[in-house]
């Protein structure tokens, strides 16, 4: 099997989905945030859609639709999840 | 004979159906502002049930009481400070895994609570199934089944409240433990919480806001009329912490 790379979750694109390995963040209030939001690793997030300008994107996670800015949604790492790799 | 009168805080997650819960129970007994100094609103309704008045504040709705918003500042200082006789928990049944985090941030604030299960029709178009008694023997609080918009389990609640006020329902809320590490601290750190605040805080919560750094909370204390506010700095494990 074939490892998956890890990315981080801006760099993934609507229709696609996710799963969260860690929150990479030196600022604690954007950290405790996100996990709050139910960014919390090991969760599956699907990317469902941009705004027109391309930020912020919402995404489905814990059956609730949120929206995250780039800035974020960059902190954020872990792998693709490709049918076939679950 | 002179009613009671008994606070009720509603908290719960955005969209969980606390205003329906909130309009179904105070019907148009009930006024909105704004809280004291912040652009967030402030609903307050009344109701009576079985001789006792009730007085129910509609908190903001929050994923969180710690991450500083001032949603979630308002929030938290009314369970901490304004002490409501009940804080009702509204989740919603179809994203419970994500509504049980702030059910267990209130758990940990106060004891006087009882959560409710809203949305039960929508999970049950969608095939879920919640066994609301083993999730109450596991929270350690009562949890009442309810669809707020058909006015579902609506008596069930009242009646929960009733016996609640008249002390007939003794609840045990689950204790959320921490690493060793943290356990540590907080273990060294309740009797200089206490020594500080007196009893009249949850000591082990104030303690963890400690331990996270929680400056919001510190301010806000800052704010209250301490029977002796003292400047004492607490110590944490890894030297001083904050003071308060
Ligand atoms: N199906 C269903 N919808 C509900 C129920 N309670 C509330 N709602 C709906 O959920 C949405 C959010 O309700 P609201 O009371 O504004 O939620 P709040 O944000 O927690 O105050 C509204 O469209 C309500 O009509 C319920 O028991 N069942
Ligand atoms: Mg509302």
């Amino acid at each position: 099997m074939v490892r998956a790379k890890i990315s981080r979750l801006s760099d993934s694109e609507p229709g696609e989905r996710f799963r969260i390995a860690k929150l990479d963040i030196n600022d604690d209030i954007m950290k405790r945030r996100l996990l709050d939001l139910g960014f919390v690793p090991g969760c599956e997030v699907a990317v469902l859609q941009k705004s027109p300008l391309g930020d912020p994107t919402a995404y489905r996670v814990c059956n609730t639709t949120i929206a995250l800015r780039k800035e974020e949604s960059d902190h954020i790492y872990g792998e693709r999840i490709y049918d076939g790799n679950e | 004979m002179a009613m009671n009168e008994y606070t009720i805080a509603l908290a719960g997650n955005p969209n969980t159906g606390k205003s329906t819960l909130f309009n179904v129970l105070t019907g148009l007994r009930q006024h909105t502002g704004n809280w004291p100094g912040k652009t967030v609103v402030h609903a307050e309704g009344f109701f009576t049930y079985n001789n006792n008045r009730y007085r129910m504040i509609d908190l903001p709705g929050t994923y969180s009481l710690y991450s500083n918003s001032a949603d979630e500042e308002v929030a938290r200082d009314f369970i901490i400070f304004e002490k409501p006789d009940i804080t009702i928990v509204v989740l919603d049944a179809t994203a419970l895994e994500r509504n049980l985090n702030l059910a267990l941030q209130v758990l940990e604030m106060t004891s006087n609570v009882i959560v409710c299960v809203n949305l039960m029709d929508e999970a049950k178009k969608k095939g879920i199934r919640i066994d609301t008694k083993k999730l109450a023997a596991t929270l350690g609080v009562p949890v009442i089944p309810i669809s707020a918009r058909n006015k579902e389990g609506i008596d069930t609640l009242l009646k929960t409240i009733d016996s609640m006020v008249l002390g007939k329902i003794k609840t045990n809320p689950i204790t959320v433990r921490y690493s060793p590490e943290i356990e540590q601290c907080i273990e060294k750190l309740i009797p200089r919480v206490k020594e500080v605040i007196g009893d009249a805080y949850p000591a082990r919560w104030v303690a963890l806001r400690l331990l996270d750094g929680d400056m919001s909370l510190l301010r806000a204390f800052q704010q209250q009329p301490l029977p002796s506010v003292k400047e004492v700095s607490i110590y944490a494990c890894h030297g001083p912490a904050k003071s308060i």
